[in-house]
């Protein structure tokens, strides 16, 4: 059977994929193999519960409960000595089962560990803020609300840091196009001109790779040159001046000043 | 058209005319050519001291995790280029050495040899660059036009390599797609006989120089509670009293078989992190020295390859796709694919000039990753500014700025 590919996620996709194809793991420790993780997570669920927890590419991944994250976060700090909070971020599983994964990457200097603290949260729900323990929570929470949507109680400023402030949708979402949506093409049609300005405008080209072939603003149009703003039919001729003289080497011997349009105005 | 009248409406819109006390906003930015970038500031001030700082970024947010989700894995590599475009080839670096992690590759010895020279005049490119632009600030403008002399050199040795000055894409993922140009270490020799009479020159201009000393000494210091609470790594951190460089304690590549040291300060403030730039690149220069003697190496015991084998992710080298119909076939599915990496995920940090950067890749073994995060220093770096710079002045906020180091590409990513 074909694995089932959720609809509203609008990401690439691969166009290809072998139905017999199984992809490889990448392999998980044990953490009983590493002294310092085994004490480390052995400290942490005796006051904590710990749902999962193994290693991967050198470092601790432990699942917790969503409600337990700053006690345990306090408590690394403090007790276990992991003194940097260096990234946190989510990850958007709405399509698989309507919920957030949340990571937060921790480091200790004094052990030269890391230890990824992982849950899970329903869609809608908010985490708890770290901000108190970790000053660098307070953007990165930031940013994460900004990129998913997902609300850090006790912040002290939940606004959203890197997108304006009064943007709808939250574009790392999967349900959220690459090239950004209705309300993205508007946005700044809408601020710099105005609401009543869109019909003269038109909404934003947010592709970056179209292409208009009947546009004369942008494109050269090369071999086939009009001045610029010209209207496009379609059957334009084809310039009879070669660009390159001589067999395509870069000198211009045959330049006639007599025969030539000399233009003063650059804007034209 | 009809002129349409302006509806930008700022919305922190009439905030102080409310209000009784002197307290003035002063909008630092988002244009301000010591920002560094598109930094806006908002500064609460009184008189001329500054009572609250707000950092606002975002000017030059393009998205990248984003795109990173809507591309294979070595389609990504030329857009990483555009986080630190001052030091590229470290963010190429991190996000190969991340992949890289995640398949399990192993890199031949040669490819790693020419990784840490790029890492490293990636570095004192960066680190020049920095002294000359905060030099500027400052108005040091004979700094300025010394440092900038030495980074051209440098360029140029990059360009040699791989034909761009500040995007380079030189790494890709499994090694290097090119062995060093014939005059690279001859170029190099040159410079780098060169540059600790040029580190000299600069520190006499500047370490006893009355008006720098004014600027950076006991401006900006950053506490080392502070320092680690905010995530500051690099040499904002080792500013603070943490001798903390991810090269020297979770060494990759062949950092461990290289001598250097990490200088580190307990002073905290701008003049720390002024020193510890300087020094750094002594050491970087050190770090050269000795990979030049390792490519030698390498070139006597005939090491001479360039890109992992592992036919699953990486292409094999041209000289088979041209003539081994097999080889051909599997590139042709890892261009138009793209390779898939395993499932699971890893969090890699390297040491890139600014900092700690890190890769975080979520893998479900498709030809695009499922979650992307990058992990940029200067992200933070930023952010402390909003517990740095109140009680200073607002000249210092130029000098704090400048020390600080942040790059916007890789803060708005």
């Amino acid at each position: 059977m074909r694995p089932y590919i959720p609809k509203d996620n609008v990401q690439a996709k691969s166009y290809y994929t072998d139905r017999y194809y199984v992809a490889p793991q990448v392999p998980k420790e044990d953490v009983s193999t590493d002294e310092v993780f085994a004490a480390d997570l052995a400290a942490i669920s005796a006051k904590f519960e710990v749902k999962e927890s193994y290693l991967q590419v050198g470092q601790l991944v432990v699942y917790i409960n969503a409600k337990d994250i700053y006690g345990v976060l306090e408590f690394m700090r403090d007790e276990l000595k992991y003194t940097q909070l260096t990234e946190m971020s989510a990850i958007d599983w709405l399509a698989k089962d309507n919920t957030f994964e949340i990571f937060y990457q921790m480091l200790s200097m004094t052990k030269r560990k890391r230890v990824r603290v992982k849950y899970f949260i329903e869609n809608g729900q908010a985490v708890d803020s770290v901000e108190k323990l970790f000053r660098s929570a307070d953007w990165s929470e930031r940013e994460m609300y900004d990129m998913f949507g997902i609300v850090a109680n006790n912040h002290p400023f939940m606004k959203r840091i890197l997108m304006p402030y009064d943007w709808q949708g939250h574009p790392l979402l999967k349900t959220y196009p690459l090239e950004g949506d209705e309300f993205a093409a508007w946005y700044e049609v809408d601020k710099i001109y105005g609401k009543e300005a869109r019909d003269i405008i038109g909404p934003e080209i947010r592709d970056t790779s179209r292409v208009d072939r009947y546009d004369s603003e942008r494109f050269a149009r090369l071999g086939y040159e009009v001045p610029k703003g010209t209207k496009i039919t379609g059957d334009e001729p084809k310039n009879p001046n070669p660009y390159q003289e001589e067999g395509g080497v870069f000198l211009i011997k045959k330049f006639d000043k007599e025969s030539s349009k000399i233009v003063d105005d650059p804007q034209r | 058209m009809a002129q349409v009248k302006n509806r930008l409406t700022p919305f922190f819109e009439n905030i102080t005319f409310d209000r009784n006390d002197s307290e003035v906003i002063l909008n630092f930015g988002p244009q301000h050519p010591s920002a560094h970038g598109q930094l806006r500031l908002m500064l609460h001030m009184q008189q001329e001291q500054i009572v609250k700082a707000h950092p606002d970024v975002g000017y030059l947010h393009r998205g990248m995790e984003k795109m990173a989700e809507n591309m294979i894995y070595n389609e990504f590599m030329p857009t990483t280029d555009r986080m630190d475009y001052i030091a590229s080839s470290s963010n190429n670096y991190g996000f190969a050495l991340a992949v890289e992690k995640l398949i399990g590759l192993e890199v031949p010895r040669r490819a790693k040899v020419i990784r840490m020279m790029l890492l490293e005049i990636n570095r004192l490119m960066s680190h020049l660059f920095w002294l000359a632009t905060t030099a500027l600030d400052i108005g040091a403008m004979t700094i300025f036009l010394f440092a900038f002399r030495e980074r051209e050199y440098l360029m140029d040795i990059i360009e040699g390599y791989c034909g761009a000055r500040l995007t380079h894409a030189a790494i890709r993922i499994g090694g290097v797609p090119l062995d060093i140009q014939n005059d690279f270490i001859a170029q190099l020799r040159t410079f780098l006989d060169k540059l600790p009479q040029n580190i000299k020159d600069y520190e006499d201009l500047l370490d006893s120089n009355r008006i720098w000393l004014m600027r950076m000494e006991e401006v900006g210091t950053i506490s080392t509670e502070m320092a680690l609470s905010w995530g500051c790594t690099g040499p904002m951190l080792r500013a603070s009293g943490v001798a903390w460089d991810i090269r020297k304690e979770e060494p990759y590549e062949l950092y461990d078989e290289v001598e250097f040291n990490v200088p580190y300060s307990d002073k905290g403030d701008n003049f720390a992190r002024y020193r510890i730039y300087m020094e750094e690149m002594r050491e970087s220069a050190k770090i050269l020295y000795q990979t030049i003697d390792m490519y030698e190496e390498t070139v006597k015991n005939n090491q001479t390859e360039l890109m992992a084998h592992a036919p699953k992710y990486i292409s094999a080298p041209k000289l088979d796709i041209m003539t081994q119909n097999y080889s051909l076939m599997q590139h042709f599915v890892l261009v138009t694919q793209g390779m898939r990496p395993p499932v699971g995920e890893v969090y890699i940090a390297t040491e890139s000039p600014k900092g700690e950067l890190g890769y975080y890749i979520n893998s479900q073994g498709g030809p695009y990753p499922y979650r992307l995060k990058l992990r940029a220093p200067s992200f933070w770096h930023t952010g402390i500014l909003t517990d740095l710079l109140p009680g200073h002045y607002i000249p210092d906020v130029v000098s704090i700025i400048g020390t600080t180091n942040i790059v916007f590409g890789e803060v708005d990513r």
